[in-house]
């Protein structure tokens, strides 16, 4: 039976860039996939095309792009991505021009419009994690994408494109896409999207099924995990799937990564909601079948949705934070003094806060009091405070409260730093699924 | 003992709820992991980072369960106040749960 192998390039958009490199050299690869794109990501990338129209996509996609598109010309290796964010179009563009500026002529750039969907927001839909409507999120809204699914991906692949690149594509469509364009997968195919999903879902945080987010020293040991190796998805006709990575590189690919991976970010596994498809992970298999090689059979799927979930970005006020170190016999005692002090300048000099955090990094600052009771007390120790705001210049004064303490403060106090930053966040909404439509730009690289 | 031996996790965040895996090491496990890792187990001992039920789905063919917390992440990754606003440390948290000595 005919297989492909598909190479994760990313797991977000921050991440390594030579792994890919890697696969693309010798990955003996058909596609090379950048997952890029987080919930928030896309709200950011609105704002910062609303400043400047020729931005708003991946900023690290032209770094990336100059090192892989020579390698995966070279040995016909078709590349997909949703690193055009909320600017599919000028991403194209920009590929094209470094395509030009490597020699590439030829090479067919596509750009997947038709996510945004900004301006047909009712203010009457409702909002899933306030309750409210998008009307009650007024002025505040910034963003609006649907998740949309593989087809346009593989209808571009289809008409010849070397590179496809979406915006708010959902993560695990872009991996299925290839298979849905290679082994002409029906779109009303259950079974086998639902596996195509699986595939997606598995690769799509790149390391973090070849090892990363993974090693445990002592009881779970990872080789090598500065130069880890991201996967490679080999997938039949089927839709039957064997993970494994680049012979050499870092990292570990077993039953337990895949496991792992397969729960991450789960809720009920038999029903995986993507746009496409309702995915069943529930009966999936696992099975080491080689050194760094693992077979993953058995999902399903149950029909698909009838809308499409769509990613709302809305400003909700500033969070103001500063933090200031304390270390040796007392340092525990001299932090939370230092958080006492803070919490009543806060009060005294008029900071109206929505909601706050005093606690100790060290101590008690992940889990809370109660997981965190009865542990040693440790040497040193971080005083943390946060506190949500509206308005930027109330979110200031937390951090400088916290930097005052190395005049007015405890003993020993050091290493004070402060941050504000504005808070875009993400709620989500459904639209009927035949409300987005999406359209396929292609750019040719011309000599 | 601490169900650190016998088993591994991992935390992911969907909005404002987070899920743990809990997988056996080994198959012979699982029935442990069934048996003293219940919802109601990991609400109590989440009492005060997790606001919402627990949810728990079996996968037996991989040794494996997954836990649903809902409402854990302080309203969500993106506007949660809390250091690690993924929730991604609270795997470790669970692998700390005390387990009857008699189970290995």
């Amino acid at each position: 039976m005919r297989s492909i192998r598909i190479g994760a390039g990313a797991g977000y958009a921050g991440d390594r860039i030579e792994p890919a490199v890697e696969l693309a050299e010798k990955g003996r690869l058909d596609y090379l996939v950048f997952e890029c794109l987080a919930e928030r990501t896309i709200a950011l990338a609105q704002q910062e095309r609303r400043k400047d129209p020729s931005r708003g996509y991946d900023p690290l996609l032209a770094e990336r792009m100059r090192k892989v598109l020579e390698p995966c010309r070279a040995s016909g290796v078709k590349i997909v991505t949703n690193a055009g964010a909320a600017n599919p179009v000028a991403a194209a563009e920009l590929v094209r021009e470094i395509a030009r500026s490597l020699g590439l002529a030829g090479l067919r750039v596509a750009a997947v419009t038709g996510d945004n969907v900004l301006g047909q927001l009712e203010g009457s839909l409702r909002v899933q994690e306030t309750g409210g409507t998008v009307a009650d999120l007024g002025d505040r809204v910034v963003s609006a994408n649907a998740y949309i699914g593989a087809k346009p991906v593989a209808e571009a692949l289809a008409r010849g494109a070397d590179v496809v690149i979406t915006g708010r594509a959902a993560d695990t469509a872009i991996f299925m896409a290839p298979l849905v364009h290679e082994f002409g997968w029906s779109m009303e195919d259950w079974a086998r999207l639902g596996r195509g999903t699986l595939v997606g879902h598995l690769l799509e945080c790149a390391g973090q099924v070849t090892g990363g987010y993974f090693a445990d020293p002592g009881a779970k040991d990872v080789p090598d995990l500065a130069r880890l190796g991201f996967p490679i998805g080999e997938v039949d006709e089927d839709g039957s799937l064997v993970i494994t990575k680049v012979e050499g590189s870092g990292g570990r690919v077993c039953a337990a990564t895949c496991s792992e991976q397969l729960l991450y970010e789960i809720d009920d596994p038999a029903r995986y909601f993507a746009p496409d498809v309702v995915a069943d992970f529930s009966g999936v298999e696992i099975a080491d079948v080689g050194p760094d090689r693992v077979s993953v059979r058995g999902a399903t799927g149950q029909g698909r949705p009838e809308t499409l979930k769509v990613s709302i970005g809305y400003r909700d006020g500033y969070i103001g934070e500063g933090q200031i170190s304390y270390a040796g016999p007392g340092a525990v005692a001299r932090a939370r003094l230092a958080l006492r002090i803070v919490e009543e300048r806060l009060r005294l000099t008029g900071v109206r806060c929505r909601e706050t955090r005093f606690e100790l990094i060290g101590v008690d600052a992940l889990h809370g009091a109660k997981l965190s009771s009865g542990a040693p007390e440790p040497y040193e120790v971080r005083a943390r405070v946060v506190g949500r705001t509206d308005s930027i210049e109330e979110a200031l004064r937390i951090g400088n409260e916290v930097e005052t303490l190395y005049t007015n403060g405890p003993a020993g106090g050091g290493g004070a730093t402060r941050q504000v930053r504005e808070v875009v966040g993400v709620a989500s909404a459904f639209l009927p699924r035949e409300r987005v439509s999406t359209t396929v730009q292609y750019l040719e690289v011309t000599p | 003992m601490k169900l650190r031996q016998i088993a591994h996790s991992r935390t992911g965040d969907k909005g404002t709820a987070a899920n743990i895996s809990v997988i056996a090491y080994r198959a012979k496990d699982y029935p442990l992991l069934e048996r003293y890792v219940t919802a109601e187990r990991v609400r109590e001992h989440f009492r005060g980072i997790v606001l919402g039920e627990v949810e728990r789905y079996a996968l037996p063919q991989i040794g494996a369960l997954n836990f649903v917390l809902h409402d854990a992440l302080s309203g969500g990754v993106t506007r949660s106040l809390a250091l690690d606003a993924h929730g991604k440390s609270l795997s470790s948290a669970l692998l700390n749960l005390e387990l009857p000595d008699a189970a290995a």
